[in-house]
């Protein structure tokens, strides 16, 4: 099965001469090098890269867990990119759900808890255990991590990234811990929140059958945008093979 | 420098937060330890100095009246060394602007010379001149007291007869190092004075020309002193010696040795509770510290260290921390220790000082603190050390969290997310958690302890000085009279009831124990003095015969109801009495004997005698009665009660003010070492966790809630526990301190815990401050890529 879908044009997010200077010791590291970029609304995005390419710095700073050397990121009007912690802090509660490739579950809470813990502190959040259903883990919700499978884990993390109804879906290689059947299943997971729900999605990975998947996939070389490559028809992640 | 200790270096410094709190920890301990020791020392030492410089007698005895030439029998006693004959008397004083009596102690030193034995340390001034008959020499806290200078002039009644003398020299006397006026429970400087007189001019004024009625000597060195005591006794008691003592039981003497005794069994106490609560501090946060090592020590091992260098460097670790927390406390200990002594120094005003700590004290704590760390962290670093390479570098698996028995309850689903985490967190690692619940009971258990001195002593103040105490003021005669003298005392301005009181002095016996002290009789309607039990806080009525015993007294003698004690009087006819004992009651100061006067007057057979006098006085004419007294010839001493009451503030409540200060800083220090290291440690174990919930948009409050909820869950349990720990705390400290001179009430306010509760709660804020500074400066990209 193939998808197509017309592109949006209305912008989320975009980024405009994006540098980032890591000044370590004697030396600078330049991690991205003027970099332009737009979010479209409801697209999903995969960045692909080598790893010191600038990817993830990139979604760092596109999510507020970052501050930009140089350059602008405009949400909503407002400029993210000199914003203060707690205005980053806010526009992470409120805007950005994030999954990361270590899941990053708490321990000591159950799946359903986990994303529980999200919900509380956002107005107009899901459900819990309607976002558990979301990522088909409605059975698991009584379990704590420890007791769940990377995969199960990762769709967890997804859950809890989504339960609070972000604007923006960031991804840091969520596939990178798992083996590729448990992989696809997470990418499915992200895929249907995309697609049912339109959040708009950006997945890093250095896997480029992941970029099948994608409306447009942008290549990251050396902090800087080396191209972009638009979908005319999404894979679905059920058929993506690696 | 090898390469591994590089690093240790690198992490201890990494780590300093913790390993100054740790080091805190340790050197609380050992400050207590160096501080209790050092003073005992110091105190021993410098009195030891005081006494062998000037001359401090080794026997003392009293007599009425003895002629000087006995003194030749006296050296022929074998072991006698040295004799000094003297008179001493009780006299009023009268100081100009000084509107109550002053009762001084008057003794006699030979005109143109300092006396063989308890020689004076003259101050200020100059001898006596050889000729002068109106010249004093007065003892230094008096002088301070009443701004007196040489040449001053002080009125003396001598004898019933007024007269002018002035001041040629202050001095400072061994004898006189505590310096207790007659009836007196504390040192009152203005109430009380030492003076000496030339010894031709004392024997005028009292007739004791070629006489003497004070005697005291030195004894040979190998010398053993029962028989010279018991020769001394059969030579005086013909002339109305009331036995005579050895040094030990010499006043002064006796509450400067019961004061070291006093700071012996502090430094038995305090620093093993110190020590033993910063031994388990460190094993606990040494052990959860290592268990953060564990990666490095896998990498160590990969690269082919040995299980036992491994060890060794991570052990050196505990070793460099202990070594800065000993050199800390051995500091700090010192700086107290030297404050402590000065402060004693000061108040039994030693000419000198020997404040030279010995080593041992510093070796001891040092050798308890490393031991006790070192054991710590061994189970901790061999745990780690045996893993394989392989499994140790790999991240510890993800704590296994299960439904417990109330994560479905309704308690559960009333808590917010980060809250469940702090429970779960707690019920995940029980042992964990209740170590530092225990830390934070054991600071705020030695807060309680320290301030709960307070709480006794206010007590014991009350009970003694209000309850047990009505009358306004004691006087005391120069000698038992008759007793129609009281109605001379009834009539004076302001005295509204006067009662008799006759201290009479014994030794008590029951099979071959015995206690030296005197019985207390006091007339059957007394209600300004009674016999008043402290425990139950309630009078028992005066029996008619028969005697009432305070119950350590009792203890002491090993008898009960109906038991009969021997009573060998110790003056006048001195007879040997067998009274049977009618009750115990309870007392917190001294050991009490009571006895009905007008029965004990029956046994003695000396006449319906007293020689001491409560009076119940109307205060207005305060200065009226003040005045009368001083110029009634036979009184000898005058004790105002409010003013006992004040120089028990001032000298108890002051002194122990200073060591509740020091205690508490200690107590805080260890307090703060826990929560830090708890919650620091927490942070390295979970850092992961918090930023986690940084990223997804909790703000450093929220964050910094699931950190500190838990530590502060703890805390609160650690209150509860605290308050249960300080009572056992003040038990044992009460057990402990349960000497002859008093028995501490044990008591402990609403006030005092809720100050501790406070206390620790500072401790622990300020711990949080700087930790939620840490919280604040997570690193979310750092903690979120790299895996634990």
């Amino acid at each position: 099965m193939t998808t197509v879908k017309k592109q949006s044009t209305k912008t989320v997010l975009s980024a405009r001469k994006l540098t980032k200077v890591y000044h370590t010791g004697a030396i600078d590291v330049w991690a991205l090098r003027g970099v332009d970029f737009d979010l479209y609304a409801n697209e999903m995005v995969v960045l692909l890269g080598a790893s010191g390419s600038g990817k993830s710095t990139l979604l760092n700073i596109l999510g507020g867990l970052d501050v930009p050397t140089e350059g602008k990121v405009i949400y909503a009007d407002h400029d993210i990119s000199h914003a203060n912690d707690k205005a980053l802090t806010r526009f992470r509660r409120d805007h950005v759900g994030f999954v990361f490739q270590f899941y990053n579950l708490i321990p000591s809470l159950t799946a359903l808890e986990n994303v529980a813990l999200v919900t509380e502190i956002t107005p107009d959040a899901l459900d819990p255990a309607k976002a558990l259903d979301l990522v088909g883990l409605t059975e698991r919700m009584n379990h704590f991590p420890a007791q769940l499978s990377g995969g199960e884990q990762q769709r967890i993390a997804i859950a809890r990234a989504i339960a609070k109804q972000p604007d923006i879906l960031l991804c840091d290689e969520p596939t990178g811990a798992l083996d590729m059947q448990t992989g696809i299943m997470v990418l499915q997971a992200i895929e249907n929140i995309n697609q049912e729900l339109g959040t708009t999605t950006a997945v890093i990975t250095h896997n480029a059958v992941v970029g099948q998947m994608a409306d447009r996939i942008i290549y990251l070389s050396d902090g800087q945008i080396a191209g972009i490559d638009v979908n005319q028809q999404r894979l679905p992640a059920s058929q993506l093979e690696w | 420098m090898k390469v591994l200790d590089r690093k240790l270096f690198r992490v201890l410094w990494t780590i300093k937060g913790q390993v100054i709190a740790i080091a805190m920890v340790i050197a609380s301990g050992i400050a207590t330890l160096v501080m209790s020791l050092s003073t005992i020392e110091a105190l021993e030492e410098t009195s030891a100095a005081y006494y062998e410089r000037y001359r401090f007698a080794d026997v003392f005895a009293q007599v009425k009246r003895a002629p000087e030439k006995l003194t030749a029998q006296i050296r022929d006693i074998p072991g006698v060394q040295t004799i000094q004959t003297r008179i001493t008397r009780y006299t009023t004083v009268d100081v100009t602007g000084f509107s109550e009596p002053v009762i001084g102690l008057l003794s006699s030193v030979p005109e143109d010379r300092q006396p063989n034995l308890n020689q004076l340390v003259l101050r200020k001034g100059s001898w006596l001149s050889s000729q002068a008959t109106d010249e004093v020499i007065i003892n230094e806290p008096f002088a301070e007291a009443h701004g007196l200078a040489i040449d001053d002039v002080i009125s003396l009644i001598l004898n019933g007869r007024k007269k002018p003398f002035r001041i040629k020299a202050i001095a400072l006397s061994p004898e006189h190092i505590y310096s207790l006026g007659p009836g007196m429970l504390l040192p009152d400087d203005q109430r009380f004075a030492v003076m000496w007189m030339g010894r031709k001019a004392m024997a005028s004024a009292f007739d004791l020309e070629s006489a003497f009625n004070d005697l005291t000597l030195t004894v040979e060195h190998q010398a053993s002193i029962n028989p010279i005591l018991d020769q001394l006794d059969v030579l005086l008691a013909p002339f109305g010696g009331i036995s005579a003592i050895e040094r030990k039981d010499q006043i002064s003497n006796w509450f400067v040795m019961n004061e070291i005794a006093q700071q012996k069994t502090m430094a038995t106490i305090l620093p093993s509770i110190f020590l033993a609560v910063s031994v388990f501090l460190t094993h606990m946060i040494l052990s959860r510290l290592i268990a953060t090592e564990r990666t490095e020590i896998g990498l160590l091992k990969a690269f082919g260290y040995s299980q036992l260098q491994v060890s060794w460097h991570y052990l050196k670790m505990v070793v460099v921390i202990c070594l800065l927390g000993i050199t800390l406390g051995s500091l700090l200990g010192l700086m107290l220790g030297r404050y402590n002594t000065q402060m004693y120094a000061d108040l039994f005003r030693f000419p000198l000082l020997v404040y030279q700590p010995g080593m041992q004290s510093f070796l001891l704590g040092g050798l308890i603190s490393v031991a006790g760390a070192l054991a710590g962290a061994m189970g901790a670093v061999s745990k780690v050390v045996q893993l394989p390479p392989a499994v140790a570098m790999s991240p510890p698996a993800p704590p296994n969290y299960q439904h417990g028995l109330f994560s479905k309850s309704w308690v559960t689903q009333w808590l917010d997310q980060p809250t469940r985490i702090a429970f779960r967190q707690i019920g995940r690692w029980p042992l964990r958690s209740f170590l530092t619940s225990t830390g934070m009971a054991f600071s705020m258990g030695l807060i309680v302890m320290t301030l709960q001195w307070n709480d006794s002593l206010g007590l014991l103040a009350q009970v003694n000085f209000f309850e047990a105490q009505k009358q306004d003021l004691m006087v005391g005669l120069a000698e038992p009279k008759k007793l129609r003298a009281l109605h001379d005392l009834e009539h004076l301005p302001g005295v509204m009831r006067a009662e008799p009181v006759r201290y009479i002095s014994a030794d008590l016996r029951s099979e071959h124990r015995s206690h030296r002290g005197s019985i207390t009789a006091m007339a059957a309607d007394n209600q300004l003095q009674s016999i008043y039990d402290d425990a139950a806080r309630q009078s028992v009525p005066v029996p008619d015969e028969g005697l009432i015993l305070a119950e350590r007294l009792a203890e002491k003698l090993q008898v009960s109801k109906g038991d009969l004690v021997r009573i060998d009087v110790l003056e006048g006819r001195r007879p040997s009495l067998l009274i049977p004992v009618v009750d115990t009651v309870e007392t917190y100061l001294g050991m009490a004997a009571y006895a009905n006067l007008t029965a004990m007057n029956r046994l003695l057979m000396d006449g319906e005698l007293f020689q001491f006098a409560n009076l119940k006085t109307d205060s207005l004419q305060a200065a009226d009665l003040f005045y009368a007294l001083k110029n009634t010839p036979m009184v000898s001493s005058v004790m105002v009660k409010q003013a006992a009451l004040d120089a028990f503030n001032e000298t108890l409540v002051e002194h122990l003010m200073v060591f509740i200060t020091m205690f508490i800083v200690l107590a805080g220090m260890v307090a703060f070492g826990v929560t830090y290291n708890s919650t620091r440690i927490a942070l390295s174990e979970r850092g992961r966790e918090l930023a986690t919930l940084r990223v997804l948009g909790f703000t450093h409050g929220e964050t910094s809630y699931v950190l500190l909820g838990e530590v502060t869950l703890l805390i609160l349990l650690g209150l509860l526990l605290g308050s249960l720990v300080g009572w056992g705390l003040v038990w044992s400290m009460a057990a402990a301190f349960d000497t002859e001179l008093f028995r501490v009430p044990l008591v402990i306010s609403e006030a005092t815990i809720a100050w501790s509760m406070i206390i620790v709660l500072l401790a622990a804020m300020l711990s949080f401050t700087l930790i939620s500074g840490r919280v604040r400066r997570l690193d979310l990209i750092k903690v979120l890529k790299t895996r634990e």
